[in-house]
């Protein structure tokens, strides 16, 4: 294993891995408190606030306002908050670890830039039933 | 009653084009375009559609309207989490997921601890999800028939329905779904919101049907009630008086109404005393929804249908928008149909609140034939793309796992192309035939209830694996198999039992064969929170499996994968490093 540069990660070690998985988990798991937050909270409010719950606005009571029509809005705002975190995070650990690791001289650790094949595809091409050309997709799409 | 012609037309017409696109998209795509590997070559608006498309079954389409309808606000849970129930997905698994590079929940059951015995004990729970799932679908194919038919008994039309999309499943029919599922969102949504709008613009909004729901607006028949703005709504919007069977206003619009205070008042405990109660089936229900979208099987296969992990993130943004936007609009039918059909509550099985969504519409032949049946034609044409789009991927998902997994495994690991091609056929007629006889079974039981259940199943079994296996290293293969059969049997075991019982007090002609359970009844009545927690298990189900994967882990701890790291690794580095083609390299020699 090569010694890892003082500022660049080794990707392959378990710091590595920690501080990554840390990362991935804080952002998930502060959306994930804030929409279960809302969600589980609302049935406390019912169970605590009755009255209050029961006021109506526009004719609907606003239990059911909260959670027939504005609970939507709400969560499209957190998935798009996690998606635009989780894709910065992505590219800062890109940034971080790029550049050392490339020029490494060991090729079981090398960055592979070829095109990916996918893997665990049993039942892929079991249902696929054959060879793998689908320059027919797009036929399909603008087909009609 | 007869025939309604322009019903007739629409729904023929969309059986026809459902079967003729599929076999015209599988015939130009030849061999593969199979929708996992079509999807890669799809634009992420028509992913996101044809996701959608898939997703939204005969629970979204009809099952929902009709709970509203006949349980009021308890039943809002159901759409909001079957909606939100996309970010778990999002948050915990599908990123480490799509970077694994696994298809399927028995792929990574294999992959992640490199034991194929695993993938067959996987594989288990998609034909357990699955036939929960398949059965609501057959029962709005029951309901959608005998309305369409009046006249024509429930089963029939199970039968009809079932062996259609069994034979275009076993024909190869189903193999080019990309297209045909993103058609037939904009179908669907297209058909629950038209109506609607129609519907509110000659009958009243939303909020005013609503406003209706009051305590005093249900005496507005009484000439001395009190004239305030309930008591105008109702008379205004010429709210019709409810049959017996309905439950009263203040419970309907109640936050703990009639489905969450059920075993409660079985056991005579009313009023404030079963409040608790209620609020222990809220929570288990969300946890059941929430965790249960992100352990289904036939949506996480979906997710691999994008080009890279960023599209996959704008694809599921994108699909938790279209979801979204469709579930506001069931339950305005339920509201409207509360105040203008109230008929529906007198009536059972395929003739009660369920066909809500189909019937309602009608109302608008009144005033403007033949409008009204025309809506109603588009519902029910929506309500045909809702289950036969569901039930034909279940299909899919479930025969595949016989044929591959359990014919091509286990029994004829050497099967020749023709041998497995042939095996999936008779696995899907053999897999459509128990999925409509289960169908013929349920018609007591709500559309919604039922898919409700499913999900609880897919909580208790599948959520657990997936997310200790990307979030916690030491997990070894015994730990997460006792983990997933034991929380998954039990979930079933308990959703069994209670709609066995509750199948026996039905008065139906199936009733009899449920008859054993029947005395069950008078034990739920004395232990009204055993009830509550076998009818929804997710609250100890989950926590239980993810218990037991922890204790039998650690006892098991010499087993963890010795490549653990560079799995975690692949789990959970960005893509762009690329690691994913060197742990193939590594792993898989040949690939």
């Amino acid at each position: 294993m090569q010694q890892p540069s003082p500022e660049k990660p080794d990707i392959h070690s378990e710091e590595f891995l920690r501080s990554l998985m840390r990362k991935q988990l804080r952002l998930s798991i502060l959306c994930a408190a804030a929409f279960l937050g809302v969600l589980l909270g609302l049935p406390l409010a019912n169970y605590f606030l009755p009255e209050l719950m029961a006021t109506r606005v526009f004719g609907f009571t606003l239990t059911w306002f909260l959670l027939g029509i504005g609970f939507f809005p709400a969560v499209w705002v957190i998935s798009f908050y996690f998606i635009r975190r989780s894709i910065a995070l992505e590219e800062e650990e890109v940034r971080e670890v790029t550049g050392e690791n490339l020029r490494t001289p060991n090729t079981k650790h090398q960055i592979n830039t070829k095109p990916q094949t996918p893997m665990g595809g049993g039942l892929v091409v079991f249902l696929g039933l054959g060879a793998w050309s689908f320059s027919g997709g797009w036929n399909l799409v603008f087909g009609f | 009653m007869q025939i309604d012609p322009y019903i007739l037309t629409f729904s023929a017409a969309t059986v026809l084009v459902t079967i003729w696109m599929g076999f015209w998209s599988a015939r130009r795509s030849k061999t593969a375009s199979d929708f996992y590997v079509a999807g890669r070559s799809v634009s992420v608006g028509w992913n996101a559609s044809a996701i959608s498309g898939e997703y939204l079954s005969a629970a979204s389409f009809m099952g929902v309207a009709g709970m509203v309808m006949a349980v009021g606000y308890d039943a809002l849970w159901y759409p909001v989490c079957y909606a939100c129930g996309y970010l778990f997905l999002l948050l915990f698994i599908a990123g480490p997921l799509r970077r694994f590079g696994a298809y399927t929940v028995p792929d990574l059951a294999e992959g992640r601890f490199d034991s194929p015995l695993f993938r067959k004990i996987a594989v288990v729970f998609v034909l357990f999800i699955g036939f929960f799932y398949t059965m609501p679908q057959m029962k709005g194919a029951g309901t959608t028939l005998a309305y369409i038919f009046p006249g024509l008994p429930y089963w029939a039309g199970v039968v009809l329905v079932g062996a259609v999309i069994t034979l275009n499943v076993a024909l190869g029919g189903m193999k080019g779904i990309t297209l045909v599922q993103a058609f037939q969102y904009w179908a669907k949504m297209f058909a629950i919101s038209v109506p609607i709008f129609v519907l509110m613009a000659v009958f009243g909004h939303y909020g005013q049907h609503l406003q209706a729901n009051d305590r005093a607006a249900a005496q507005y028949f009484v000439p001395t009630a009190e004239k305030n703005a309930s008591f105008e709504a109702a008379v205004e919007l010429g709210r019709k008086q409810l049959p017996e069977k309905a439950p009263t206003d203040s419970a309907w619009l109640s936050p703990f109404g009639p489905l969450t205070t059920k075993a409660a008042k079985a056991a005579g405990i009313t009023g404030d005393d079963a409040k608790p109660y209620s609020l222990l089936y809220t929570y288990s229900l969300i946890i059941a929804l929430v965790c249960g979208t992100a352990g289904l099987p036939h949506i996480l296969v979906r997710f691999y249908t994008n080009p890279d992990g960023v599209a996959a993130k704008r694809t599921t943004m994108w699909v938790m928008i279209l979801i979204g936007i469709f579930y506001v609009f069931p339950p305005v039918f339920g509201v409207m149909g509360r105040n203008l059909f109230p008929e529906l509550y007198s009536g059972i099985g395929a003739k009660g609140t369920d066909k809500i969504v189909l019937e309602l519409p009608r109302l608008l032949n009144e005033k403007y034939a033949p409008l009204g049946s025309i809506l109603s034609g588009i519902t029910c044409a929506g309500a045909f793309a809702a289950f036969m789009s569901t039930f034909s991927g279940l299909l899919v998902s479930m025969t595949g796992a016989m044929a591959h997994d359990v014919y091509g495994r286990m029994l004829n690991p050497k099967a020749t192309g023709a041998q497995r091609m042939r095996a999936f056929k008779i696995a899907a007629v053999g897999v459509g035939a128990v999925a409509i006889l289960l169908g013929t079974l349920v018609e007591p039981l709500q559309i919604n209830f039922m898919v409700g259940q499913a999900f609880a199943i897919a909580a208790a079994s599948y959520f657990p694996l997936l997310f200790m296996c990307a979030w916690w290293r030491n997990l070894t293969m015994k730990g997460a198999a006792t983990g997933m059969l034991t929380g998954g049997l039990l979930a079933v075991l308990a959703i069994s039992l209670t709609s066995f019982s509750d199948l026996a007090l039905a008065t139906d002609k199936t009733a009899p064969f449920f008859e054993v359970f029947r005395p069950l009844n008078d034990f739920w009545a004395q232990n009204p929170l055993l009830r509550i927690l076998c009818e929804q298990p997710a609250i100890w189900a989950v926590p239980l499996a993810i218990t037991l994967m922890i204790i039998v882990s650690k006892a098991t701890k010499k087993e963890v994968p010795p490549d653990i790291r560079m799995k975690m690794l692949v789990l959970h580095a960005p893509e762009k490093l690329g690691l994913k083609q060197e742990y193939i390299q590594e792993h898989q020699p040949g690939h």
